[in-house]
């Protein structure tokens, strides 16, 4: 096959270049630039697409003999990431900008040049796995390792794009990928991963929320209306959050107050002890499939964040409204977070949420 | 395998002239740094000033004008720097650069360093639709106040669209307020006819690559009585205004690649501009609305580059043009500069007055010694699957961004 391997300068998508390249497909490698302007030098494990990363990519695709471009998608990723993040948090919701970047950049706007221009695939360095059923479709599946699993972010991509995808770590321990890279005489072997929020350099997400959406001086409210505090913008918080929020008078109980609440119409912050933090009913919306859509009422797991832990759960699906009720309740499910849905070690697929709240779960209908 | 590659970005760099391998590499094994008083330093000066009295008597300059860099960038740096601080320092109201809006960034850029931290004022040179400066445009920009200006900077020829300008009449027009003139000839010599005492011009920019010599060597030529503040301070080398020990087998080189260059060049021009009109005038026919932007004159090679080719191909970008055509074997450019590997839109396509729309899909194809009609043929054979791809993945971008507007 024909494959475009997309190379951010990581360890991680440099290994899956190789083993795409090994494996006896045709690979040509594509760094996304996604930044309208790069920094020159890479400054912490944050950013990406830095002159640095497109130089090191580089020098990976010269140490394997394939050719090597760099793609333009800045002005993609300004208006299907960027501001669908500023967008979201000004709604009161908490985003996953890296979800969305796979659903619209790397396995959309990336892919379908890549097939235009006469490839057949896109792989890259996450960790996932993609199983042929014995049907013959391809099914997303987490990784073997578990600390690195990535199949959260790709919970987004439906059954044709998962036919043109390879994932070629999902089978290994990220220890052993260093190690590989090593071995190659890659020497972005021991390149730190990168972390948190790309297009967020110092991580500090409320700071450049703050440059974008200015100043909005709000109140703190308790759950009986009382005003507890102010706050400069309601879009800086995120339901769960406990730090930051500056009351001036702690809790008649003496217990912690988290956020439980962000009205974005009110521009109002409002908080609670912990015990409100948790639910057990999500509405999702905005759902994608990795397969078929699931008929009628399904046994799943349910994951809410992209390292955290996976809850057993009933999910039933009404066009691209996803109903979930866990098993037992969980804390800090922000609407703008994704659920993702797992059968096993396979993803069914994902909902944006909208409302999550502490329910008993209804009959299913 | 590279041999079957067909190369058509001459203007990025050429290949060395054999007769400048040979001739550089011989000199490698010699010792000698041309500043030292012994035998070998004679020698290693011998060999410097014979290269310095070839490039002189090549684009009729004198000798003592001929001063050694390390290319076409630093020419331009120490030209426009080292006259801006020199002329300032005469007179400290010539603080204003008249520099054309099509020059290559080497230029740009120093300009707008000056702009940034010593306090130039910068009086951009508006050109026509096919990128030429007029001496009239000059002349109104010195009268504005002509007691203000440093220097005039405008390209001898311009590095993607291939347009000569009117360099003779441009220095006239500022000789005659007595304002120094450089040009950026690094795409013109041994291309077009570069005559320095004649053009008139005070300083000339020019390059070893371009002319099928060596990379990181070339030369500015400077009138004796140009005075130019020095950038690189030490030994005091090249008129004591470019410090540095002389790269000896470079600069053999260089010469010899030049004198070969302007020996053969009407015959080749002659040649190449065959080559150019017979590639654009099949990519015209292959049926896909390429136009050519610029000067172009079917048999002329005075007004334009003879090697050079750009090419506008509608509903493409260049850079997946210039993947397919890479994938195909034939090596081309957009024409315009990157960043970190991304094409941006040429400055000088929107300075001609371009939708950016269109300069996107710019293809820049130059030829040069090596070059021959199955050249032409490859790439005419490769363009229409290239140009039917790259429409498709433009369009396939374009539904996408339609269809992506937010669901919720």
């Amino acid at each position: 096959m024909r494959v475009v391997a997309a190379m951010s300068g990581g360890v991680d998508s440099a290994v899956a270049a190789a083993r795409m390249l090994q494996a006896g497909h045709e690979v040509v490698g594509v760094h996304l630039a996604l930044s309208q302007n790069a920094a020159t030098l890479r400054e912490s494990a944050r950013g990406c697409c830095t002159i640095e990363d497109a130089g090191d990519a580089r020098r990976v695709a010269d140490m394997l003999g394939i050719p090597f471009y760099v793609w333009d998608m800045a002005a993609r990723f300004q208006t299907d990431v960027v501001e669908d993040f500023i967008a979201e948090y000004s709604a009161g919701r908490t985003p996953n900008p890296c979800l969305r970047c796979n659903e619209k950049i790397k396995f959309a706007a990336l892919l379908h040049k890549a097939l235009a221009l006469g490839f057949d695939a896109v792989a890259t360095g996450h960790y996932a796995q993609i199983v042929e059923s014995t049907s013959g479709a391809r099914e997303l599946h987490r990784a073997v390792d578990m600390n690195k699993d990535q199949s959260y972010v790709l919970g987004v991509l439906d059954e044709d794009q998962l036919a043109r995808s390879f994932f070629p770590l999902g089978d290994t321990a990220k220890p052993q990928v260093r190690e590989e890279a090593a071995a190659r005489g890659f020497y972005v072997a021991a390149k730190p991963d990168s972390h948190d929020i790309c297009f967020i350099p110092d991580g500090d997400t409320r700071m450049w929320l703050t440059e974008r959406l200015g100043e909005q001086p709000g109140n703190i409210v308790d759950v009986d209306g009382t005003t507890v505090g102010e706050h400069a913008g309601a879009y800086a918080f995120t339901v769960g959050q406990r730090r930051g929020l500056h009351l001036g008078q702690p809790a008649a109980g003496g217990e912690p107050r988290y956020v439980v609440q962000v009205q974005p119409s009110t521009n109002t912050v409002v908080v609670g002890t912990a015990e409100l933090l948790g639910v057990d009913a999500i509405t999702g919306d905005h759902a994608r499939w990795c397969g078929p859509a699931p008929e009628g009422v399904v046994s799943v797991g349910a994951q809410v964040r992209a390292h955290g832990e996976e809850v057993p759960a009933t999910a039933w699906a009404d066009g691209t409204q996803v109903e979930v009720r866990l098993e037992r309740r969980i804390r800090g499910v922000s609407p703008g977070q994704s659920v993702v849905l797992y059968d096993g070690t396979r993803v069914v697929g994902s909902a944006t949420i909208a409302k999550a709240a502490a329910n008993k779960p209804p009959a299913a209908g | 395998m590279r041999d079957s590659f067909v190369y058509l970005d001459h203007a990025a760099t050429t290949p060395m002239l054999p007769e400048a391998i040979e001739a550089m590499t011989a000199q490698m094994a010699r010792i000698g740094n041309a500043s030292s008083l012994h035998t070998s330093g004679r020698v290693g000066r011998r060999v410097v000033e014979e290269s310095r009295e070839t490039i002189a008597q090549a684009l009729g300059a004198r000798p003592s004008e001929v001063l050694f860099t390390s290319g076409g960038t630093e020419s331009d740096n120490l030209a426009i720097k080292g006259t801006f601080w020199a002329r300032r320092d005469a007179d400290p109201r010539r603080v204003r650069l008249l520099v054309s809006t099509v020059e290559h960034h080497a230029v740009l850029d120093c300009v707008e360093f000056l702009e940034a931290h010593e306090g130039a004022k910068v009086t951009w040179l508006e050109v026509d639709h096919v990128g030429r400066v007029h001496p009239e445009t000059v002349r109104a920009a010195i009268k504005a106040d002509p007691d203000s200006v440093a220097l005039v900077s405008v390209m001898w020829a311009n590095n993607e669209v291939g347009t000569v300008q009117p360099i003779a009449e441009i220095a006239a027009v500022a000789h005659e307020f007595g304002i120094p003139v450089h040009s950026d000839a690094v795409q013109a010599a041994g291309q077009v006819e570069v005559d320095f005492a004649r053009s008139g011009v005070d300083l000339l920019s020019i390059s070893g690559h371009k002319v099928g010599g060596p990379q990181g060597v070339g030369a500015l030529l400077a009138r004796r009585d140009a005075t130019l503040v020095p950038l690189t301070h030490g030994g005091g080398q090249e008129r004591q205004v470019r410090s540095g020990t002389l790269d000896v087998p470079a600069i053999r080189g260089f010469a010899v690649a030049l004198r070969h260059a302007t020996a053969n060049r009407a015959g080749e021009a002659e040649r190449l501009v065959a080559l150019r009109d017979r590639l654009i005038r099949g990519a015209q026919e292959a049926g896909f609305g390429v136009g050519v932007t610029g000067d172009w004159e079917p048999g002329d090679g005075i007004r334009r580059l003879p090697g050079n080719a750009h090419l506008l191909v509608p509903g493409c970008d260049g850079d997946s043009l210039l993947y397919l055509l890479d994938a195909a074997g034939v090596e081309c450019s957009t024409g315009s500069a990157c960043q970190a590997g991304v094409p941006q839109p040429s400055h000088v396509l929107l300075a001609m007055g371009m939708p950016e729309q269109q300069a996107r899909g710019a293809l820049r194809l130059t030829l040069g010694h090596t070059s021959t009609g199955a050249d032409v043929d490859a790439f005419l054979a490769a363009l229409p699957a290239a140009v039917e791809r790259a429409q498709r993945a433009q369009v396939a971008t374009r539904t996408q961004n339609t269809s992506n507007q937010k669901t919720r």
